[in-house]
C-alpha cells in the first residue's frame, strides 16, 4: 500500500464516521437531499483554492458554510422549507464552479482523488472529524426533540434555532473535508447511505447513531481498500460499498417483518 | 366580551394564592393577520384555568405564546420560577428509531417508571418505539413527559383530543391525582365544556379576543354559550364517570 492510500484510508475511516453519524441526524430531519445538494454548493470554494494555491478544503468551507448559514436565515425567518433555495443555489454554485475550476482539475473537484491524499490531509481529516462526532453526540438529542417537536423542545428550555444552526455548521464541516475523498458530486452518499441503511434495522436511537457511524467507517475504508486493490475511482465505490449495505439492510428489515 | 371579573378564581377567595401568571394587552399577529388581540387573564398558583372556544380562536396560539414560539406585543409574565410542562395537541412520530426510553430521556435521566405509573402505563413500554404506539398509548407517554422532571405548571392543549372515552377518563383521574399531589398549576385547552365547567377553577373563553373570563359554573348560561360559540352551542352531552374524583 503506498503512503497516499494509507493516508487516504486513514482520513475515510475518521471522515465516515462522522459523516454516518452526523448523517443520521439529516435522515431523521428529511434533509438527504438537500445536503446532496449543498455538497456541490463546494464547487466554487474548490476552485478557488485550486487558482490561487491554498488548500481548497478552506474554500469548499467557506462557500458550504455560507450556503449553510442562508439557508439557516431563511428557514428560521420564513418557515419555508430550505428545499427551494437549496436548488438555486446548487444549480448556480455549480456552474460558477465549473466555469472557474481549470479543465485538469474538473475531474479530481467533481469525484475526488485518493491518490492525492497527503500527510497533512489525513490528519486534516481526524482533527476535524473527531469533533465533528463530539459535538454532535452533544447536541444530538436536542436537535432530534426539535425534530419531533419545536413547541417540545422550546418547552424543556432548548434554544432550538441555535441547535440547527451548530448543526448545520456541522453538516458543512463533514461535507468539506469529505470532498477529498469522494468528491462533491458524492459526498452527499457519504453522508445519507450509511444513515437511510440502518434507520430501520436499529431499535433505538443510540443504535442508530453508532451503527450510522459504523456504516460511514466501513463503506468508506472498504471502498478505499477496493480502490487501491482494483486501480479504481474511490468515490464510486465508497457509494457503492454504501448502497450494498443499505440494500443488505433493506433485505433484513424485510424477513424480519 | 361578556364579563372579565377582576378575580378568576371564585373557588379560593380567602387567603387565595399569588398569580403565577400574569397576561396584559396581549397582541399577536402572523403574516398581519390578527391572531389574538387585547387578551387579559392572570392564573393564580395551583389552580386550574381551563381554556375554551371554537377552531381558530387562538387557543393553541395562546399556548405558542406562552412557550416563546411566536412574537407578540404586550405583557406576559410569569411570577418565580417556572418549570413547564407541555402536552403538544399534534404530535405524530412516524417512522424513526426512537423509543419510549429515548424520548423520555430527551428530558430527564432518571423517573421513567414512576412518570410512567402515573398514567397508568408498565415500564414495559420504554423499549417500545413511538411509531407503534396506539394513540391512546402516545397521549399517556406525552402526559409522562410533561410530569417528569416535576413542573409547576402544566400546559395541556387538548391532551384527550386522539383517544377513546375510556382512555381520555384513565387520562383526566391521572391528571387530577398530579394536581392534587403536586400542587402545580394546569392551564387546559379544551374542546369539552363538561371538563371545563367541572374540573377547573376558572375558564378563558377565547375567540381571538377575550370573550368570558370567570368562574366555570357560569358555563351553563345558554347566552354565554351563545356568546362564546355562536349559534348551536350547548353543554355536550360526553358524560365522565368521575364521581367526585374531578380537578377540584
Amino acid at each position: 500500500m503506498t503512503d497516499a492510500a494509507a493516508y487516504s484510508l486513514v482520513a475515510g475511516i475518521s471522515v465516515g464516521f462522522a459523516a454516518g453519524y452526523v448523517g443520521s441526524l439529516m435522515v431523521l430531519k428529511r434533509m438527504a437531499l438537500v445536503g446532496d445538494a449543498l455538497s456541490h454548493v463546494a464547487l466554487p470554494g474548490l476552485a478557488l483554492g485550486i487558482l490561487f494555491n491554498f488548500n481548497p478544503f478552506f474554500g469548499a468551507f467557506a462557500f458550504l458554510f455560507s450556503a449553510a448559514v442562508l439557508t439557516w436565515y431563511i428557514e428560521k425567518t420564513t418557515k419555508l422549507f430550505p428545499e427551494s433555495i437549496i436548488g438555486v443555489l446548487f444549480v448556480t454554485a455549480l456552474a460558477v464552479g465549473i466555469l472557474l475550476t481549470p479543465e485538469v482539475d474538473l475531474l479530481e473537484a467533481l469525484f475526488g482523488d485518493i491518490t492525492t491524499v497527503s500527510l497533512v490531509d489525513a490528519l486534516l481529516a481526524v482533527a476535524i472529524s473527531a469533533p465533528i462526532v463530539v459535538v454532535a453526540r452533544l447536541v444530538y438529542r436536542r436537535v432530534v426533540l426539535g425534530i419531533l417537536s419545536e413547541e417540545l423542545a422550546r418547552s424543556t428550555g432548548i434554544n432550538v434555532a441555535l441547535v440547527n444552526f451548530v448543526y448545520l455548521f456541522l453538516v458543512t464541516l463533514v461535507v468539506a473535508v469529505g470532498i477529498k475523498i469522494v468528491g462533491t458530486v458524492l459526498v452527499g452518499a457519504l453522508v445519507v447511505v450509511p444513515a437511510a441503511a440502518m434507520k430501520n434495522v436499529s431499535r433505538n436511537l443510540s443504535s442508530y447513531a453508532l451503527l450510522s457511524g459504523l456504516t460511514g467507517t466501513v463503506s468508506a475504508g472498504s471502498g478505499i481498500l477496493l480502490a487501491n486493490y482494483l486501480g479504481l475511482p474511490a468515490g464510486p465505490l465508497v457509494v457503492s460499498v454504501g448502497t450494498a449495505i443499505f440494500a443488505g439492510a433493506l433485505l433484513a428489515d424485510w424477513i424480519a417483518s | 366580551m361578556v364579563a372579565r371579573p377582576p378575580s378568576p378564581n371564585p373557588t379560593r377567595e380567602t387567603g387565595a394564592p399569588a398569580d403565577v401568571l400574569r397576561v396584559a394587552n396581549l397582541r399577536v399577529r402572523l403574516d398581519h393577520a390578527p391572531i389574538l388581540e387585547d387578551v387579559s387573564f392572570r392564573v393564580r398558583r395551583g389552580t386550574t384555568l381551563a381554556i375554551v372556544g371554537p377552531n381558530g380562536a387562538g387557543k393553541t396560539t395562546l399556548f405558542r405564546v406562552l412557550l416563546g414560539l411566536v412574537p407578540y406585543t404586550g405583557t406576559v409574565e410569569w411570577s418565580g420560577p417556572v418549570r413547564l410542562g407541555y402536552v403538544p395537541q399534534h404530535f405524530v412520530v412516524t417512522d424513526v428509531p426512537i423509543t419510549v426510553r429515548d424520548f423520555l430521556g430527551f428530558k430527564s435521566a432518571a423517573g421513567f417508571e414512576e412518570s410512567l405509573a402515573a398514567v397508568g402505563l408498565e415500564g414495559g413500554v420504554l423499549r417500545k418505539r413511538l411509531d407503534i404506539l396506539s394513540g391512546g398509548e402516545m397521549q399517556r407517554v406525552l402526559i409522562a413527559w410533561a410530569v417528569l422532571d416535576r413542573p409547576n405548571v402544566l400546559l395541556f392543549d387538548e391532551p384527550t383530543a386522539t383517544v377513546d372515552i375510556g382512555s381520555e377518563d384513565m387520562l383526566y383521574e391521572a391528571l387530577n391525582r398530579l394536581e392534587k399531589e403536586s400542587n402545580i398549576t394546569v392551564l387546559l385547552i379544551t374542546h369539552d365544556i363538561h371538563i371545563a365547567s367541572q374540573y377547573s377553577d376558572a375558564v378563558l373563553a377565547l375567540n381571538r379576543t377575550v370573550r368570558f373570563f370567570g368562574a366555570p359554573s357560569r358555563l351553563s348560561e345558554p347566552d354565554l354559550l351563545m356568546e362564546i360559540f355562536g349559534s348551536g352551542a350547548g353543554l355536550a352531552e360526553h358524560k365522565h364517570d368521575f364521581g367526585s374524583r374531578g380537578f377540584r
